[in-house]
């Protein structure tokens, strides 16, 4: 992951006032409201966006349209969400995806029921 | 009906599935000249679409020899047909949600354990827990089956497919057997690419074969359903062994690629002239329900793909295996019931020694092709009293 | 699940869609739009109703031009859905989507498939590597967030959609690094049996050479005739390596924005066993439609780049079309009725199509650039090779179903989206036979993922 962002606003666009903070991988980024979370990550410097599930190779959004499945990320617990179909929203909680998404498990405390046998 | 000297003839197989293959192999395999009819690609419908379970556990107690017979050849695959068809002897574990659930288990293996067969094990509370950890507290034991398993049902049809070919077995794919008809001891197919005779002939054609039978005028009442499976999106290993429910619809299981797969004989709808299974997502909602209520940590995973494989069912629930009652050099492998795939290696072998003439202690009098009329006349049971004996070989 | 029954759904807010939708309504049907983005357009006209007017202007007059058929929407009485992603439609009409986590079921008498084109894969070295996008996502960044590469970006493929982002660029002050340009001398020579028509359609072609002369003009480094595109780099793109006039280039950057034109995205159409034909000019399937977009799945229509690639113009004159074929079939008006005002549409759809066989032919994606050397990633998300696909062929695989159990070739998350094309023109290839017979993918629901939560109905 890169610090140097690969896109940024086009100058000649008056910069919208409203903006959200979001995490991602637990770093906080000021972004502009109203664009999808794909494009803010890649305007704040993520360049990396997961790793696959086969051979854990870097992959970033390839398409914008969500056709591609490449730009998916966990947001707020949920995994495989594609980020350039959802727009940023405050307080959001972005995570990559390394290799097969973990989703772990919350073992209950257990009532064992006795059972004869 | 069957005759040593078959031994130097030469035998046409319709239908390239897991059935018509592994019976074609297993002739090969004894200098047989083998030709299969696939009317598509051979693993084109159920043999290379259902849920890939490896399973003796729950089966009717007159496919249990044949199921017991078939699952030594799942374990010795690789050293036979040089691939293991993605194999996993990974068990297989059917939950009980409520006591009264595990009682229905308790009397199932006490029926079998009468019956001679202790594949069946009755299991409590934290052997299930200790199988398989993460699934949902209220699960109170269930029947464990440590030698099942599962395997890829594609992968597994190519490696037959391959062996076959490698012992001079001969396949036509996209060629569609159309008549059959015998005419001085020769069976003669016409398909959409010409006529093949030889003097046997083995009708493995799945949901197909009914109305081949038909035309030599041995009807059976078999009709074809489509039923659905879902494949998930990936997710970290979780579950170890395959599952079952006893009380809901339920097969479970996840491949060493993370993907999980559910089914469980969920109905969709069939397209049959089109050969298609049609899926219906908005019935899939029950079956999606068990699952999350099972392991309530999947419920963010994602439904990547459904499908519907083309199955024959028959009256009985049973299969029809074994020699034609009408004609001669005509045998009969189809209507596994959704419950086919397991069978598959020991079935075709079983089918290739009647073929041959060959002894064997495992019976096909529960499936033979005319039962059903004589069955008009007694109780549904009385095919599952017929219980066979305990195999040994 | 709630099962509502209404006259028509359309899939897809975009040129077609939208201008299907307000004519129904019109011709007096009870309308629900659905579509997956959070407001109208599509993807030519991806964010027109957000963008600020200093960006409208930057990006053109064509797009500026999707802000009627917003406001025609808007002012109708269509339902338009937004944030509905649908994952199923029957062949009785039946359409199911995930709308803010819940399920929906709608009941319709017509549907109407207007979810338009994606782009055509562009199956190179290294082009799984992150810094390589579609010309398309650029533009839709553009478009949707007013973003634009950060540093000299390099432009590479042919077709005028490259073409022009690069003259958007230009005007939005972008640096662009070079246009590597695959289009040869032959294409032209290919193309001239159409430069008729293309005359006929001058402002087109006016617009188009205008558009290229900016761009030399700009002094960019083009490169014509490229061959050989390679994107090089461990963890990202650093650069892009090809031969032009017999030279081997590299030429650094860390984004590579690829595009060889547009393809129908026939999901939808696949999925419900509709005649597809491969089109041997565009290089793609597309549905078999008759005059009014009717596949041969009654009462499922197809308007739009779906049907095949012409534009947004003829794309909004198809949803017209479409809607006219659907009012009939519902009997709001009658088949004089519908003819008539038919008539002038036709017109209207020819002349936006005639530059169209120009472009296909001096556009024409490059085999080498479809049919990959045997390292180049086909499926991107199961990682399955060119080579690897050619030996499953030599394993008996015969077509592209057989690819996705042989070995997962088409099994990801995109559900054959971006290797579809290229699985079936590899496997063609290996086996000398052509695309049309190795067919396509088949494509099963759900056509956008949901979760086993939320088809349990939590």
């Amino acid at each position: 992951m890169r610090t140097d962002p690969l896109f940024q606003p086009v100058a000649s666009e008056v910069r919208s006032t409203r903006t959200v903070s979001l995490t991602f991988n637990d770093k906080t980024f000021s972004v502009p409201a109203g664009i999808s979370v794909a494009a803010a990550l890649l305007m704040s410097g993520v360049n990396r966006f997961r790793a696959t599930p086969v051979s854990e190779s870097p992959r970033a959004p390839y398409c914008m349209m969500g056709v591609c499945f490449e730009c998916l990320v966990e947001i707020d617990g949920v995994p495989n969400r594609q980020s350039c179909l959802i727009d940023v929203a405050d307080g959001m909680r972005i995570h990559s995806q390394e290799g097969a998404r973990d989703l772990v498990y919350q073992p209950v405390n257990v009532l064992a029921v006795e059972v004869q046998s | 009906m069957s005759d040593s000297r078959q031994r130097q003839g030469d035998v046409l197989v319709i239908g390239g599935g897991i059935h018509g293959l592994s019976t074609a192999f297993h002739l090969a395999q004894r200098g047989v000249k083998v030709t299969v009819l696939e009317a598509d690609y051979c693993g084109r419908h159920a043999s290379g679409v259902n849920a890939g379970g490896v399973r003796t556990l729950g089966r009717h107690t007159p496919e249990i020899p044949l199921a017991l017979s078939s699952r030594q050849l799942w374990h010795e695959m690789k050293g036979v047909l040089g691939d293991d068809g993605g194999f996993v002897p990974s068990g297989q574990l059917k939950l009980a949600e409520s006591l009264a659930e595990l009682e229905e288990c308790r009397q199932r293996v006490a029926q079998l354990q009468a019956l001679g067969f202790s594949h069946e094990v009755l299991i409590d509370q934290q052997q299930v827990f200790e199988i398989i950890p993460t699934v949902a507290r209220h699960v109170v034991g269930g029947i464990w089956v440590k030698d099942d398993g599962f395997a890829v049902p594609y992968k597994t049809v190519t490696a037959f497919r391959l062996a076959a070919q490698k012992l001079g077995v001969l396949v036509h794919e996209t060629t569609p057997a159309q008549r059959i008809e015998q005419t001085d001891s020769q069976w003669r197919v016409t398909t959409a690419r010409g006529v093949y005779t030889a003097e046997h002939l083995v009708v493995t054609a799945g949901a197909w074969a009914g109305e081949l039978a038909a035309q030599i005028g041995e009807p059976v009442p078999v009709h074809p359903e489509g039923l659905m499976l879902m494949v998930t999106h990936r997710v970290a290993p979780f579950c170890a062994p395959v599952l079952g429910a006893t009380g809901r619809s339920l097969s479970f299981k996840q491949f060493a690629n993370g993907t999980v797969v559910i089914g469980g004989k969920l109905m969709g709808s069939l397209d049959f002239p089109a050969r298609h299974g049609e899926v219906d997502m908005t019935r899939l909602g029950t079956s999606a329900r068990t699952v999350t209520d099972l392991f309530p940590h999947l419920k963010n995973l994602g439904v990547n793909r459904v499908w519907a494989g083309v199955e024959a069912f028959t009256a009985d629930d049973l299969p029809v295996i074994g020699a034609s009652r009408k004609a001669s050099n005509l045998s009969y492998s189809f209507g596994f019931c959704g419950s086919g795939f397991q069978m598959g290696p020991g079935t075709g072998k079983r089918l290739a020694q009647q073929i041959l003439g060959e002894h064997s202690d495992i019976s096909l009098d529960a499936f033979a092709v005319d039962r059903f009329e004589k069955a008009a006349l007694l109780t549904p049971l009385s095919a599952l009293k017929t219980a066979t004996s305990i195999p040994h070989h | 699940m709630n099962l509502e029954t209404v006259d028509v759904v359309v899939i897809g807010a975009g040129a077609a869609g939208m201008s299907a939708a307000a004519e129904l309504a019109r011709l007096g049907l009870q309308v629900v739009l659905l579509d997956e983005q959070g407001s109208p357009g599509g993807q030519i006209y991806r964010g027109i109703t957000l963008a600020p007017l200093s960006r409208r202007d930057m990006l053109g007059p064509d797009y500026a031009h999707g802000n009627q058929l917003a406001q025609a929407l808007a002012s109708s009485s269509v339902r338009y859905e937004k944030g509905a992603a649908v994952w199923q439609v029957t062949r009785d009409h039946q359409v199911s989507y995930l709308r803010e986590g819940r399920l929906h079921t709608l009941q319709a008498k017509a549907v109407l498939l207007a979810t338009g084109a994606m782009e055509r894969p562009f199956p190179i070295s290294g082009w799984t590597l992150p810094g390589v996008m579609s010309a398309g996502a650029a533009q839709i960044l553009l478009k949707s967030a007013g973003l634009a590469p950060n540093e000299p970006v390099v432009l590479a493929g042919c077709g005028p959609l490259l073409y022009l982002l690069g003259w958007q660029y230009l005007r939005a002050g972008v640096p662009i690094k070079a246009l590597v340009d695959t289009t040869r001398p032959e294409d032209y020579w290919r193309a001239r049996r159409h430069l008729f028509a293309a005359l006929r359609a001058w402002p087109y072609l006016r617009k188009g050479l205008e558009l290229m002369r900016s761009l030399r003009s700009a002094g960019i480094a083009h490169y014509t005739g490229a061959e050989h595109l390679a994107v090089e780099g461990d963890e990202a793109a650093t650069a892009l390596t090809f031969t032009a006039a017999g030279k081997t280039q590299q030429v650094a950057t860390r984004c590579v924005l690829l595009h060889q034109g547009v393809v129908p995205n026939i999901q939808f159409s696949q999925s419900l066993r509709a005649r597809h034909e491969w089109d041997a000019d565009q290089l793609c399937f597309s549905p078999v439609v008759d005059p009014w977009g009717e596949l041969d799945v009654p009462g499922v229509y197809v308007a739009g780049d779906g049907a095949g690639i012409g534009g947004a113009l003829a794309a909004a004159v198809q949803g017209q079309l479409a809607a006219l074929g659907i009012a009939s079939r519902l009997g709001s008006i009658n088949t004089a009725q519908r003819d008539h005002q038919a008539e002038p549409l036709r017109a209207k759809l020819e002349s936006n199509l005639r530059i169209r066989p120009f472009l296909d032919a001096l556009y024409q994606p490059k085999e080498e650039n479809r049919i990959p050397a045997d390292d180049v990633m086909v499926c991107r998300c199961e990682e399955v090779t060119a080579g690897d696909l050619r030996g499953f062929v030599a394993l008996g695989c015969a077509g592209p179903n057989q690819a996705k159990s042989f070995g997962r070739c088409g099994m990801g998350p995109c559900q054959g989206r971006l290797c579809g094309l290229t699985v079936t023109e590899v496997i063609a290839k290996a086996r000398g036979v052509s695309a049309s017979e190795v067919g396509y993918y088949r494509i099963r629901p759900p056509i956008k993922p949901i979760t086993l939560g939320e088809l349990a109905g939590e």
